[in-house]
C-alpha cells in the first residue's frame, strides 16, 4: 500500500497543489483513503495529517473509511425523485439487504445518495464503478444486485444499447443518452476544427478581445459576467504566467448542457479555451472536470491528444510562433459550491472548496495567484462560434441586452427532456410549448435551486438577463406534485449539504430556514414562521459567495409566489407551536420503562 | 510616499493610507467595526461576516475589502445593524453557549459583541446541537460547543515548520476544527496559552489552570468591546 501511494505522489513531483489528484488516484485505486495513506501523503508532502484531512473530508466521494467492491451512487436530487428513484432505492435496499449510506457488513457493497449527476433528463440515475447505469427501473435494480452478486464486472450489466453519438465511442461506451432537441450555432455540427484558430493567427490579441466585446456574450453558467470584459482584465493584469480555466462542474441540479457539449462538441471547447489563451497571454488551459463525468475521461483525453497531433494545441500553433496553449484535465470530487470560480481555484489547488475573498478577483489573482480566467464550458464554446462568425453576426440572436443562444437542460413533468438551443428572449411559455407537457404544469424552476420557482402567471416572461437570467436548467413541476415537500425541501437539504460552512448565514441559517419548512410540512408550522422566513431574507446577503446568497432562495421565492401552498399547511387556531412532539420524544423512555404516556 | 484615499463612515470623512483595509482604516480613524474572526497579524479571511458593511448598496467585509478613494461606507445603518445581529444570533443558536460556567466569560469576545449590540435573546431557534468536548491531548481541552469556526486557531497557531496543527474538517453545518494529535502533542505550554488566547471565545482552553482572574475583573467587565478604538466612549447599540 505505502510504495502505491508513494509512487502516485511521485507521479505528480510531490506537488501538494496537486493533491486532488493524488487523493483521487489513491481512492479510485485503493477504495479508500486510509490513515495510513495520509501519513504517507502528509510526510511526503511536507503536510500535517489535519492539512490532508480537511481537503478529503470536503468532498463527497472521498472517503477515509473502506468502499465497497461495488458503489452506487444513486441519485436524489428532486428530478429523480419525481422520476421514481424512491422505488428503485427500496428495491436496491431489499434485494442487497443493506441500507443506503452504508457498506454491506462483507464490504461488497456501498450504496450512497448523490446530489445531481447531469442526468435529469434520464433519470433514475446511477453511478455506479465511474459507469452512468440511466433511466433505472424496480426490474433494473433487481438485476442489478443480482449481478453484484454474482461478481460480475460492471461493465457486464449494461444490458441497454450505447446511447447516440460519442456516446457509443470506444472511449465512452456509456448508456447515457444526449437528447439533443434542438441544435442551434454553439451545438450546430458545422464548423471544421481549427478554422476559428487558423482565423486568429492573424489578428491581434486586442481584436479577437474586441470581436469577443462586439458580440456582448455573457458568462453562460449563470453569473452572466460580460466574457470580452473579463478576458480584457485578465490581458491587462500583470502576471509571467496566466491560466484559462474552463468550469466543467455544472453542478447546479437540473443542468447537463455542458455534458453534451462535452460529449458532442469538446474541439469546439478545446478551440475557445486556445482562443481565450491568445486573447490574454495564457499558455496553460485546466477543464476542471466534476467527478461525476469520468465516464469521460478517456474519450475527452484523446480529443485532447488528436488536437495536439493536429497542431491545434501545444507549441507554435496553426504554427504561428510563439502561440503556445495546452490542456490538462483536472477533477473534483464531488461539491457544488466548487462551481463558484473562486472555490474551483482553490479545488485545483488541492485545497477545500472554500470560495475566496475578492478583491482581489481571478483575473488579477487566481489559480496560483496568476491572472485566470474561468469560463464555463458554454462560454467557451460559444467564442469558437463568434470568431468563426463574428460578433455582428453573434449579436443578430436574442435580445438586445441578451445576445446571442443559450444551450438549455430541460427535465421534470414534460414529455421531451433534453438540450434545447434557443435565442435568449423565448418565454416560458415558448419552452412549455417547445418540451411538450404532460398535463397541467404547476410552477417552473427557472436556473436550478439557486435560481428561481415560477407560477403560471409568470410564465409569460422570457428568458434573458433583463428578465429571468439562467444558467439552463429549466425544471417542470406538474400540478400532481407537493410543490414543497417534493421539490423544496429537497433543495433546502442540498444547500445544507453542499455550503462549505465558512460564512456563519449561509452555514447555519440554511439549517433553520430547513427546519422551519419541516415543521410546516408536519403541521406544526404558525403564522409567526412564515413571518419569521419573511422576514429574515436579506442576512443572506451578507454570505460571501453566490451560493450563500442564493441558498435560501427555493423558500423565498415559493414563498412569494405560492403563499397558499404555505398557509395552507399552518395551523390557522394557533400563534405558537414549539414544534416538538413530547410524546414521541419520550416514546422511548416509556417503552423501558413500561410507563403509559400521558 | 504612500497615497492617501480619502472616504466616510457614516459620513464622517476619514483617511486611509492605499491598500487599507476598510477595517484597519476605520481603526485609524477610530471607528469601530466589530470583528471576531479577525485578528491583527493573522491574514483575514471574511469567515464570520461580522464585520459586513454596506457600500453602494453591498454588503462587504471590512477586514477583506481595501478603501478606494471615495468610498461611501455605511457602518451603523439599520441593515447593516440587523444583519450583524443576526449573525451573532445565528452564532449563540448554533452552538451551545453557556456564559456562567465558561471560563471565557468576560474575556469571551463573542459575549461581548453580544451585549454591545445588546441582545437579549436570539431571535432564531436554539439548535442544542450534540457535540463533544476532547480532552485528549495533554495540554489543551477542545469544547467544540462553544466554537464559532472562526479559523483564527487554523491561521494563527503553526508548529516550528509552519504546519498547521488545527484544520477545518467536514463542510457545511457539520464542519469542526480538527486538532492534529501528532503535532498538538508537542505543543509548549506557551503554544498551549497562545491557542487558548487566540480562540475568541472558550473553545480552546488551557488544561491546569483556570479561573486565575475572577469573574468581574476580566477584559470586558470593565469596558464594552471596542472602547479602545472608539472615540466618543462606547456604549451598547
Amino acid at each position: 500500500m505505502k510504495k502505491d501511494v508513494k509512487s502516485i505522489i511521485a507521479k505528480y513531483n510531490k506537488d501538494e497543489t496537486r493533491l486532488m489528484d493524488i487523493l483521487i488516484d489513491i481512492q479510485d485505486s485503493l477504495g479508500f483513503i486510509s490513515p495510513e495513506a495520509i501519513d504517507v501523503i502528509s510526510e511526503d508532502l511536507n503536510l500535517s495529517h489535519v492539512d490532508v484531512e480537511q481537503t478529503i473530508s470536503f468532498y463527497h466521494f472521498f472517503s477515509m473509511t473502506p468502499l465497497g467492491k461495488y458503489n452506487i451512487y444513486l441519485n436524489n436530487s428532486a428530478v429523480a425523485n419525481m422520476m421514481g428513484c424512491a422505488e428503485v432505492a427500496k428495491v436496491f435496499e431489499e434485494e442487497a439487504g443493506s441500507k443506503f449510506g452504508e457498506v454491506s457488513k462483507d464490504g461488497q457493497l456501498g450504496m450512497f445518495y448523490t446530489s445531481c449527476i447531469g442526468m435529469n433528463d434520464q433519470e433514475p440515475a446511477a453511478i455506479i464503478n465511474g459507469m452512468v447505469f440511466t433511466r433505472l427501473t424496480k426490474f433494473r435494480a433487481r438485476e442489478i444486485i443480482s449481478d453484484i452478486k454474482a461478481g460480475k464486472n460492471v461493465e457486464e450489466m449494461y444490458v441497454a444499447s450505447y446511447g447516440d453519438g460519442a456516446n457509443s465511442n470506444q472511449l465512452i461506451k456509456s448508456v447515457v443518452s444526449n437528447n439533443i432537441r434542438k441544435i442551434g450555432p454553439i451545438l450546430s455540427p458545422k464548423a471544421e476544427y481549427g478554422s476559428a484558430l487558423k482565423k486568429i493567427i492573424k489578428l491581434s490579441p486586442d481584436e479577437i478581445i474586441d470581436e469577443v466585446k462586439l458580440s456582448n456574450i455573457r458568462g453562460r453558467g449563470g453569473a452572466g459576467f460580460p466574457t470580452g470584459l473579463k478576458w480584457e482584465f485578465c490581458r491587462k493584469a500583470p502576471g509571467d504566467r496566466k491560466y484559462i480555466f474552463c468550469n466543467a462542474d455544472e453542478g447546479e441540479p437540473g443542468t447537463f448542457k455542458d455534458r453534451v457539449l462535452l460529449t458532442e462538441r469538446p474541439k469546439r471547447l478545446l478551440e475557445g479555451m486556445a482562443i481565450a489563451g491568445y486573447a490574454v497571454g495564457a499558455e496553460e488551459g485546466i477543464i476542471y472536470l466534476r467527478y461525476e463525468y469520468k465516464y469521460l475521461e478517456e474519450y475527452l483525453e484523446n480529443v485532447i491528444r488528436e488536437a495536439r497531433e493536429a497542431n491545434f494545441l501545444g507549441k507554435d500553433i496553426c504554427k504561428k510562433k510563439g502561440f503556445n496553449f495546452d490542456v490538462r484535465i483536472q477533477f473534483g470530487a464531488g461539491a457544488y459550491v466548487c462551481g463558484e470560480e473562486s472555490a474551483l481555484i482553490e479545488s485545483a489547488e488541492g485545497k477545500r472548496g472554500e470560495p475566496r475573498d475578492r478583491p482581489p478577483f481571478p483575473v488579477e489573482k487566481g489559480y496560483l495567484n496568476k491572472p485566470t480566467i474561468v469560463n464555463n464550458v458554454e462560454t467557451l464554446s460559444s467564442v469558437t462560434q463568434i470568431i468563426n462568425n463574428g460578433g455582428e453576426w453573434y449579436r443578430s440572436f436574442g435580445t438586445r441586452e441578451s445576445t446571442g443562444t443559450k444551450v438549455l437542460s430541460v427535465s421534470g413533468d414534460c414529455l421531451h427532456p433534453g438540450v434545447y438551443e434557443v435565442e435568449w428572449g423565448f418565454s416560458v411559455n415558448d419552452i412549455l410549448d417547445l418540451v411538450g407537457t404532460m398535463g397541467d404544469v404547476q410552477a417552473v424552476q427557472v436556473g436550478g435551486p439557486s435560481g428561481r420557482c415560477i407560477a403560471p402567471y409568470d410564465f409569460n416572461r422570457i428568458l434573458g438577463y433583463e428578465d429571468l437570467a439562467t444558467g439552463g436548467s429549466l425544471i417542470i413541476i406538474g400540478k400532481q406534485r407537493d410543490l414543497l415537500k417534493d421539490i423544496v425541501l429537497n433543495f433546502m437539504d442540498f444547500f445544507v449539504e453542499e455550503s462549505c460552512g465558512s460564512c456563519t448565514p449561509c452555514r447555519s441559517l440554511s439549517v433553520i430556514y430547513r427546519d422551519k419548512l419541516k415543521k410546516i410540512l408536519k403541521g406544526r408550522g404558525v403564522q409567526k414562521d412564515l413571518d419569521d422566513m419573511y422576514a429574515w431574507r436579506h442576512i443572506m446577503k451578507g454570505n460571501r459567495c453566490g451560493l450563500g446568497q442564493t441558498a435560501l432562495n427555493p423558500i423565498l421565492t415559493t414563498l412569494r409566489n405560492f403563499p397558499e401552498l404555505y398557509e395552507a399547511r399552518i395551523q390557522k387556531n394557533k400563534t405558537f407551536d414549539e414544534g416538538f412532539d413530547i410524546h414521541s420524544a419520550l416514546k422511548d423512555s416509556f417503552e423501558i420503562t413500561g410507563r403509559k404516556s400521558f | 510616499m504612500s497615497k492617501v484615499l480619502n472616504f466616510t463612515i457614516d459620513g464622517v470623512i476619514c483617511m486611509a493610507e492605499k491598500g487599507q483595509t476598510i477595517l484597519n482604516a476605520a481603526t485609524a480613524n477610530k471607528i469601530y467595526i466589530p470583528t471576531l474572526c479577525n485578528l491583527p497579524g493573522l491574514k483575514p479571511r471574511g469567515s464570520c461576516r461580522v464585520c459586513n458593511v454596506k457600500v453602494n448598496g453591498k454588503f462587504l467585509t471590512a477586514c477583506t475589502t481595501p478603501v478606494a478613494e471615495g468610498m461611501e461606507i455605511e457602518n451603523n445603518s439599520e441593515d447593516i445593524i440587523d444583519i450583524r445581529k443576526s449573525i451573532i444570533e445565528l452564532l449563540l443558536v448554533e452552538g451551545n453557549h453557556y456564559c456562567p460556567y465558561c471560563e471565557k466569560s468576560g474575556n469571551c469576545d463573542l459575549q461581548a459583541i453580544a451585549y454591545k449590540y445588546n441582545i437579549p435573546a436570539p431571535r432564531f431557534p436554539y439548535q442544542f446541537p450534540d457535540r463533544d468536548i476532547e480532552a485528549t491531548n495533554g495540554k489543551l481541552l477542545k469544547d467544540h460547543n462553544r466554537c464559532i469556526l472562526c479559523k483564527r486557531c487554523i491561521r494563527g497557531i503553526k508548529d516550528e515548520d509552519g504546519k498547521s496543527i488545527f484544520a477545518f474538517k467536514r463542510r457545511g453545518h457539520k464542519v469542526i476544527i480538527n486538532i492534529d494529535t501528532r503535532l498538538s502533542a508537542n505543543m509548549t505550554d506557551e503554544m498551549a496559552q497562545e491557542a487558548m488566547d487566540i480562540c475568541p471565545v472558550g473553545a480552546i482552553i488551557k488544561k491546569e489552570i483556570g479561573f486565575k482572574v475572577p469573574i468581574g475583573e476580566r477584559k470586558y467587565d470593565k469596558e464594552p468591546i471596542g472602547s479602545d478604538i472608539e472615540e466618543i466612549k462606547a456604549t451598547t447599540i
